[in-house]
């Protein structure tokens, strides 16, 4: 597994475990034994596992499975990946506490954002990977 | 295929199902004059399919494509591979069975209920991840 993949599927997986976290205790909170003001943390447990753990994963398993080139780098230009890595990351953070910062839309704004540059970014590494087998 | 697999696989597709049926249930709720109380099923929609269908099919297929992690185990530890499987599934039919009702009939069990759902769903996720980190790893 390349190194690039490693990175974005163990970030991934640590989304996971804290969009779990997360939703536990929004669970607990229907059983009220949790304080209401954990609902804050409703829009950073949608984020964390819907871009943090699913999208991230699975741009972690493209950019490893996908069928790759003949010729060095076989796997495409891999600095669009780390590009798609740091701006997911960042614009999931963003997104998930902008609640929490002042000026809430105008850094949801920011991160979603960065958002679409990762996916662009992204896009631009693995479309042309996006190819049969013998090319 | 691995067996765990396949069960995670197949209870993935009873997932997707069912979150399909409750679905075409909140559309038909209006037009069949079915219960408004039927929206409270509406988080379990979510689950179903976020969990239960999309996080579980991936479990799946990483337990089985994902680097072997050693030749004596090459799909890491197996009990915690199936208390995953176990935790995951407790949790989501524990969530079935109490959520949609906690506002509307007001008892201790679906408290308790809900509380293990937390925890078993947590405990799944948990040992997913100590299963799996080892095989993410370079080649």
């Amino acid at each position: 597994m390349p190194l690039l993949s490693v990175v974005l599927i163990r970030t991934s997986l640590i989304y996971l475990l804290t969009g779990f976290s997360l939703g536990t205790l929004l669970l607990w909170q229907k059983a009220s034994l949790m304080p209401l003001e954990v609902w804050r943390f409703l829009p950073v447990h949608l984020e964390l596992l819907t871009y943090g753990w699913i999208v991230q994963l699975v741009f972690g398993v493209a950019y490893w499975i996908l069928p790759r080139f003949n010729t060095s780098p076989v796997r495409g230009n891999q600095w669009f990946v780390w590009i798609t890595f740091f701006s997911l990351n960042s614009g999931i953070l963003l997104m998930g506490l902008n609640g929490f910062l002042p000026n809430p839309d105008l850094w949801a704004l920011v991160g979603r954002g960065f958002e679409l540059l990762a996916v662009l970014s992204f896009g631009l590494n693995i479309w042309s990977r996006i190819k049969p087998f013998a090319v | 295929m691995p067996t765990l697999t396949r069960w995670h696989l197949k209870a993935g597709l009873i997932y997707f199902v069912l979150a399909l049926l409750l679905g075409l249930g909140f559309r038909l709720q209006p037009v069949a004059d079915l219960p408004e109380q039927i929206h409270n099923f509406r988080p379990l929609y979510y689950h179903f399919l976020m969990v239960g269908w999309i996080t579980q099919i991936i479990i799946g297929v990483s337990i089985w494509m994902f680097p072997r992690a050693s030749r004596e185990y090459p799909r890491g530890d197996a009990r915690l591979g199936w208390a995953t499987f176990y935790l995951l599934n407790a949790g989501l039919l524990l969530r079935l069975f109490s959520e949609p009702f906690v506002n509307e009939i007001q008892t201790d069990i679906f408290a308790i209920m809900l509380f293990f759902s937390g925890l078993f769903q947590w405990g799944a996720a948990l040992l997913y991840t100590l299963n799996i980190w080892s095989r993410v790893k370079l080649k």
